[in-house]
C-alpha cells in the first residue's frame, strides 16, 4: 500500500475531520504518565511520551463493562430476562498505539474470536475500531519487543503504521480500513518514504537494549517446567495484587458478576487476574490455586508455554515492558522467561527424579 | 545506609553458621533503577545476594505473616520493625522465632517523585555523600536526598528500630518535632462536599489492583471484605461508590495499627496518595487515645482495650 506524507500543521484539521466518523481514541497525559483515553472534542492525543501506563486494551476490553441487563419487577415488561446492553459500536479509532500493543490486541482477538468460542462484546468493539499505530522510535530500556515476536515498526494488529518524520508523519495504509481512515481524515498526499520507513525501522530496531531467549519453550517438556526447583524464589517477593495482569496488554481473563440495586439488576464482566486467590476459589471452599507459588508460576506458564502449545505463534508477551517497569516487589518477567527457557533441556522424569 | 551492606553480610553469615536462623528475609539487588526484591536467603552461598540502600521501601513484615515454626531473620526499618511488633502483638508470629536485624534508616526514595522529574526514561540512579544523582534522557542531576524521599519518610518520627536483637549501625538522629499532619488539617478543614470532591479526584485513577492493602502488612486478613462473595459486601466494577468503599473501609481496618510505613503509596501503580486515610486516623488515635502504633510489645493497642481514661463523649 502506498505511503502518505501528513504535514503536522494539517494534523488537527485531519483529526477534526476523523471526528466526524468515528470516536477517536490516543494517549493523554494524565496527572502521572499518559493513558489512553477517549479524546474530547477538540483534545488531540499527546505523543510526548516513551508509551502509556495502561495498555490500550480496554478500548475493547473495558475493566467493567455492563453486558446484560435485566428488571426483577414483575410490573414491567420482560422481567426477569436478560437483555443485551446497547453499547456504542459506532466506529472508533486509536490514534496513536504502540505496535506492541496492537500486536497484543492480536493476540486477545485470538482467544476472544476462536472456531468454537466467540465472544460477542469483544468481537463487535474489536471490529469497530481502527487501529493507527505510531512507531515507536525511543523505547525504554526495559522494552524487549524484538525478541517477544514484535518490533518498534510491527504491523500485525495495525490498520495504519505511521512514524513521526520531524515535520510531518509518514502513514503506511495497511488494510483497507485503515486506507478508509486515511481518505476519511484527508490525508493522501503521496509520500516516498518506504525508504525512511526501512531506515527508521532499523534505528528503533537498534535502541531496543533488552531481550528474552523463548527459543527452547515450544519443545520443552511441560511437567518439567512446572516441576522446576526456582518457583519459590521467583515468587517469594510477590504480593498477589493485579498489577501485573492489570497492565498486562495481552492478559484477558475476566470475570461475570450480576448486580442488583433495587430491582434493576445488571451483568458486568470485570477484569479478573490469576494473581487473587479469589479467582480460583470453588463454592466447595476448594482453591485448586490456594498458594502464592501455584498462582505466580499459572500467569508465567500461560504466558510462556501453554499458550505457545496451543497457538504456535510465540508466547503470550509482546515485550512491552510494563509489568517489569510496575510491578511492586520487581519481579522480572526476563529473568523468569530465561529461567524458564534455560531449564527447557531438562525432561520430567529427570525433574521430579 | 552505604556501608550497611558489609555488616550486613557478615550477621547473615553468622547467624546462618550458628543455627539461630533457618531463613533471613532481606534484600537484592533489583533489575532497574530504584528497585530492590524482596528475597530469602537459606545458605552461605546466597548471602552475597543481599543489598541495602535507599530502594528498601517495602515493607518486610509483609513476609512474615502466618509463617509458623521457622527461625527467621528479618531486616528492619523503623517502620518495618512497628510492624512486626504489631504482628507479634496480634498472633501473626512469634517473637521467639525472629531474629530481627534492626537497621537504622535515613529515608527511601520515591520512585514516583523521580520518574516525574523529565518525561523520558530515568536510567539509573546512585547514591553517595553529596546527594541523589539522578540520570535519564537527556538529564543528568544530583539532588539533597532529602528532596527526593517518600512523603512518609520526610515526615518519619521513628527511622531506628524500636525492636531489634542486632543492629547493623548506630541509630541515626530522630526528628520529633516534625509536623506529621498538615495535610490531614488541611481536608480536615474542607467543607462535606469538597472531602468528596476530593477523595473522588484523589481515587480516580484505581484500577482496584489491591497492590496498596496486597503490600500492606497490616492487610492479612484470611478473606478480605472486598472479595467476600457469601454475601458480597461490596461491588465489582468500576462505580466511584465500590472503589470509595474499599480504600475507606481498608483504611478504617488499619486505624490504630498504621505505621505510616508508605509500603500502600509505593506499591500503587497509578499513583493514588492513599496514605491521606491512614493518616487521618493515625491522627484521631494519637489525638484520643496518645497512640502510636507498634511501639513496645508490653502495651495492647488502643483499640484492643479499654483504658479509664479513654474519650467517652460520643456517649450520650
Amino acid at each position: 500500500m502506498k505511503v502518505v506524507k501528513i504535514e503536522k500543521n494539517r494534523w488537527e484539521a485531519g483529526l477534526d475531520a476523523l471526528r466526524a466518523a468515528y470516536r477517536l481514541f490516543g494517549p493523554v497525559k494524565a496527572k502521572e504518565g499518559h493513558e489512553p483515553k477517549e479524546l474530547d472534542q477538540g483534545e488531540i492525543p499527546d505523543y510526548n511520551m516513551l508509551n502509556t501506563r495502561l495498555s490500550p486494551k480496554a478500548i475493547a476490553f473495558p475493566q467493567s463493562e455492563d453486558i446484560l441487563e435485566f428488571s426483577l419487577d414483575p410490573n414491567v415488561e420482560d422481567h426477569h430476562i436478560m437483555k443485551e446492553v446497547a453499547g456504542d459500536l459506532t466506529p472508533r479509532a486509536v490514534i496513536g498505539m504502540r505496535p506492541c500493543d496492537a500486536r497484543a490486541m492480536a493476540l486477545l482477538d485470538l482467544n476472544f474470536d476462536t472456531a468454537e468460542y466467540k465472544d460477542p462484546y469483544w468481537i463487535k468493539a474489536y471490529e469497530a475500531t481502527t487501529f493507527v499505530g505510531l512507531a515507536c522510535d525511543s523505547p525504554y530500556t526495559t522494552c524487549f519487543c524484538t525478541t517477544a515476536g514484535c518490533g518498534p515498526y510491527h504491523e500485525q494488529g495495525l490498520d495504519v503504521l505511521l512514524t513521526d518524520n520531524g515535520d510531518h508523519y509518514l502513514g503506511k495504509a495497511l488494510t483497507d480500513k485503515g486506507q478508509a481512515l486515511l481518505d476519511s481524515a484527508g490525508w493522501n498526499d503521496a509520500g516516498d518514504g518506504e525508504s525512511v520507513f526501512a531506515d527508521k525501522k532499523a534505528a528503533a530496531e537498534a535502541k531496543i537494549v533488552s531481550a528474552i531467549e523463548t527459543d527452547k519453550l515450544r519443545d520443552a517438556d511441560t511437567l518439567a517446567l512446572h516441576g522446576a526447583p526456582f518457583w519459590e524464589d521467583v515468587s517469594f517477593a510477590c504480593i498477589n495484587c493485579g498489577t501485573c495482569t492489570f497492565l498486562c496488554p495481552t492478559c484477558w481473563c475476566f470475570d461475570l458478576q450480576d448486580e442488583v440495586r433495587g430491582k434493576s439488576g445488571k451483568r458486568l464482566k470485570n477484569w479478573d487476574s490469576c494473581m487473587f486467590p479469589l479467582f480460583t476459589l470453588h463454592t466447595t471452599g476448594h482453591n485448586p490455586r490456594g498458594t502464592k507459588l501455584q498462582r505466580v508460576r499459572q500467569r508465567f506458564m500461560h504466558k510462556l508455554k501453554y499458550f505457545v502449545d496451543k497457538y504456535d505463534t510465540g508466547t503470550m508477551c509482546v515485550g512491552c515492558g510494563r509489568c517489569v517497569r510496575q510491578c511492586p516487589v520487581n519481579i522480572d518477567i526476563r529473568k523468569v522467561c530465561d529461567l524458564l527457557n534455560s531449564h527447557a533441556a531438562v525432561d520430567s522424569c529427570v525433574a521430579e527424579g | 545506609m552505604l556501608g550497611y551492606a558489609d555488616k550486613m553480610k557478615e550477621v547473615s553469615r553468622r547467624l546462618l553458621k550458628e543455627c539461630k536462623v533457618e531463613v533471613l528475609i532481606g534484600f537484592r539487588q533489583g533489575s532497574m533503577p530504584m528497585m530492590n526484591e524482596p528475597c530469602f536467603v537459606k545458605s552461605d552461598a546466597d548471602v552475597d545476594q543481599l543489598v541495602w540502600d535507599s530502594n528498601c521501601g517495602i515493607n518486610l513484615s509483609n513476609y512474615l505473616t502466618n509463617r509458623q515454626e521457622e527461625k527467621i531473620g528479618i531486616f528492619a526499618k523503623g517502620c518495618d520493625s512497628r510492624n512486626i511488633v504489631t504482628h507479634i502483638l496480634e498472633n501473626k508470629i512469634k517473637r521467639e522465632q525472629l531474629v530481627i536485624i534492626g537497621v537504622p534508616c535515613q529515608g527511601m526514595l520515591d520512585r514516583r517523585k523521580i520518574n516525574a522529574l523529565i518525561d523520558g526514561e530515568i536510567t539509573a540512579v546512585t547514591e553517595d555523600e553529596k546527594g541523589v544523582r539522578v540520570q535519564g534522557t537527556d538529564f543528568d542531576q544530583t539532588f539533597a536526598k532529602d528532596e527526593l524521599l517518600q512523603d512518609n519518610c520526610r515526615i518519619c518520627h521513628h527511622p531506628n528500630p524500636v525492636i531489634h536483637d542486632e543492629m547493623l549501625a548506630e541509630p541515626v538522629a530522630e526528628t520529633p518535632d516534625v509536623d506529621r499532619y498538615a495535610d490531614v488539617r488541611a481536608i480536615e478543614e474542607m467543607t462535606p462536599a469538597e472531602k468528596k470532591q476530593h477523595f473522588d479526584d484523589l481515587l480516580a485513577p484505581c484500577i482496584r489492583c489491591y497492590a496498596c492493602r496486597n503490600a500492606c502488612p497490616l492487610c492479612y486478613c484470611p478473606t478480605c471484605f472486598v472479595d467476600e462473595s457469601k454475601p458480597q459486601w461490596v461491588g465489582k466494577g468500576q462505580e466511584m461508590v465500590n472503589i470509595r468503599t474499599f480504600h475507606f473501609l481498608r483504611a478504617y481496618h488499619c486505624a490504630g495499627r498504621c505505621t505510616d510505613c508508605g509500603a500502600c503509596e509505593r506499591a500503587c501503580p497509578v499513583g493514588i496518595s492513599m496514605r491521606q486515610f491512614t493518616k487521618k486516623l493515625e491522627k484521631d488515635a494519637k489525638e484520643l487515645f496518645d497512640w502510636e502504633a507498634g511501639m513496645s510489645l508490653d502495651i495492647r493497642p488502643a483499640l484492643d482495650t479499654y483504658q479509664p481514661g479513654d474519650p467517652d463523649e460520643f456517649i450520650k
